[in-house]
């Protein structure tokens, strides 16, 4: 089990969306709402996401795809 | 006292006193550095940095650090090379590069370590760590050696030997963790959040990152304090592309070179690790990650901390983004080392193999400057190109063997 943590940013248009609620419905992942922002019409909120690791992957494809923007809290540590 | 003020949030814009802070806390965003501009422009000139050390340290006011005494090996003010003999190959006018295959442990992983250990060192840590696959971990051994700081190095166990030897020389912990890619990087988070350690590109992140612009500092000194047309940078986190554009944009903020800056920005990654390219080539800041697979390990991060200001960057400076496969990669290593005699590693063929791919494709007018960045040595990654040399000619120690070997040549 996976256990990682994700900023999504909403723009206008999905600001009134139940996108969080549609994820949890849509895939095995549990959401936690870790803190948030959402105004009139821009959002934004940090979620921790547990699950199989491929399961988080088609969550957070699926995100994007209604055109979330999803980054890493904190990326990659391992540098070159 | 320096002229750093505070830490800044990129999305939220709270800030924060200059902690070993590098998310906000509000709302997890990256935090950066921010300078007190107007003091700087007030008191910093051109013959005030003409007058310092001839290393990256010349530019100390432009650094967040505190303290009289840094941490330093001699790191920086590496040569900017005019490469004509590679302009010609690639059919460009004016093409520089900026080698820094030559700082103390071959890689401008030097410049960030140097800032990060200075500021270890301010904020009282005694142990500096890092998780790495090579040039970081060189760096962060050497640095930690200098300050007499312990330091911790964490590597995957499958690294090569010669990059294991390099971190090893300086003394460190070298802790070698059996597991894929993301389960090391994971660890890595989890024992920085548990030791009270400075982890370099973790929890001195802001500060670490601000080495990189002194690549841009440099670049425009050499230049005769102007801009190149064109950078050409590689990419992996997304960090060093970012700062040194934000390098170029203080210098004309703070009255040292004429603005606006017309620079634009060319990110090159190779094509087994590419998704700031590939979100640039759909046309979306959503950054997705990808499993690393190239020769090019120095740049293998498939989940770009910076991805989205890399992109943010490419987009403010109308620069572009190109990914060139490993067998591109390692004829732009040969090409470089042939006609300029620079050694550079994967990354640094990254960078040669776009330019050469975008020269091709006529991305780059007449009589305009590009300055190529090779960032590392390629003494550190011989593996990723030994089976693409020819072998040497062996002989039996006569004359007549010899001439007779030179016929077939």
């Amino acid at each position: 089990m996976a256990h990682v943590r994700f900023k999504f940013t909403f723009p206008p248009q999905l600001i009134q969306e139940p996108l969080i609620y549609q994820l949890g419905q849509r895939f095995p992942v549990v959401t936690n709402i870790r803190r948030a922002s959402v105004e009139e019409n821009w959002g934004w909120v940090v979620l921790e996401l547990e699950g199989l690791d491929e399961d988080i992957e088609h969550a957070l494809d699926w995100l994007r795809e209604k055109g979330v923007r999803v980054d890493p809290v904190v990326g990659d540590v391992v540098e070159g | 006292m320096g002229f750093a003020q505070a830490l800044h949030c990129r999305e939220c814009g709270r800030e924060y006193p200059l902690r070993p802070l590098h998310v906000c806390e509000f709302c997890f965003g990256p935090l950066e550095v921010m300078y007190d501009y107007e003091g700087l422009a007030r008191s910093l000139s051109r013959e005030r940095i003409g007058y310092g050390p001839l290393s990256m340290w010349r530019y100390r006011d432009l650094l967040p650090v505190e303290s009289a005494e840094v941490i330093d090996l001699h790191t920086g003010f590496t040569p900017l090379i005019r490469a004509d003999r590679l302009a010609r190959a690639l059919r460009l006018d004016e093409l520089y590069l900026k080698n820094d295959c030559v700082n103390p442990s071959y890689s401008f992983k030097d410049r960030v370590v140097s800032v990060a250990a200075t500021k270890a060192m301010e904020f009282g840590f005694d142990t500096l760590a890092c998780a790495s696959t090579g040039n970081l971990a060189c760096a962060v051994a050497a640095h930690a050696a200098r300050a007499g700081l312990g330091a911790y190095v964490f590597i995957p166990a499958d690294l090569e030997q010669g990059k294991i030897v390099g971190a090893a020389i300086y003394g460190p912990t070298l802790v070698a963790v059996n597991g894929s890619y993301d389960e090391v990087n994971r660890l890595c988070s989890e024992i920085a959040d548990n030791y009270p350690w400075a982890f370099v590109n973790i929890n001195l992140r802001p500060y670490y990152a601000e080495g990189s612009k002194t690549l841009a500092y440099e670049v425009a000194e050499q230049l005769g304090w102007r801009v190149p047309d064109y950078a050409v940078v590689p990419g992996a986190s997304g960090s060093l592309f970012t700062k040194i554009w934000k390098g170029f944009n203080e210098l004309a903020r703070i009255g040292l070179i004429e603005g606006p800056v017309q620079t634009s920005m060319v990110l090159t990654q190779a094509a087994g690790s590419s998704p700031i390219v590939t979100a640039y080539q759909n046309e979306t800041m959503n950054i997705r990650p990808v499993k690393p697979n190239t020769i090019a390990k120095s740049l293998a991060i498939g989940n770009p901390a910076d991805g989205y200001y890399a992109l943010k960057t490419i987009a403010d400076s109308q620069g572009t983004a190109v990914a060139t496969d490993d067998k591109e990669i390692v004829e732009g290593i040969r090409l470089l080392a042939e006609t300029e005699g620079i050694f550079a590693e994967t990354a640094g063929g990254v960078v040669i193999a776009g330019l050469k791919r975008l020269a091709e494709a006529g991305h780059f007018p007449r009589h305009r400057s590009v300055v190529a960045y090779i960032t590392g040595n390629g003494l550190k990654t011989q593996e990723a190109v030994v089976g693409a040399l020819k072998p040497p000619v062996t002989i039996q120690p006569s004359l007549s063997a010899f001439e007779e070997a030179l016929k077939s040549l």
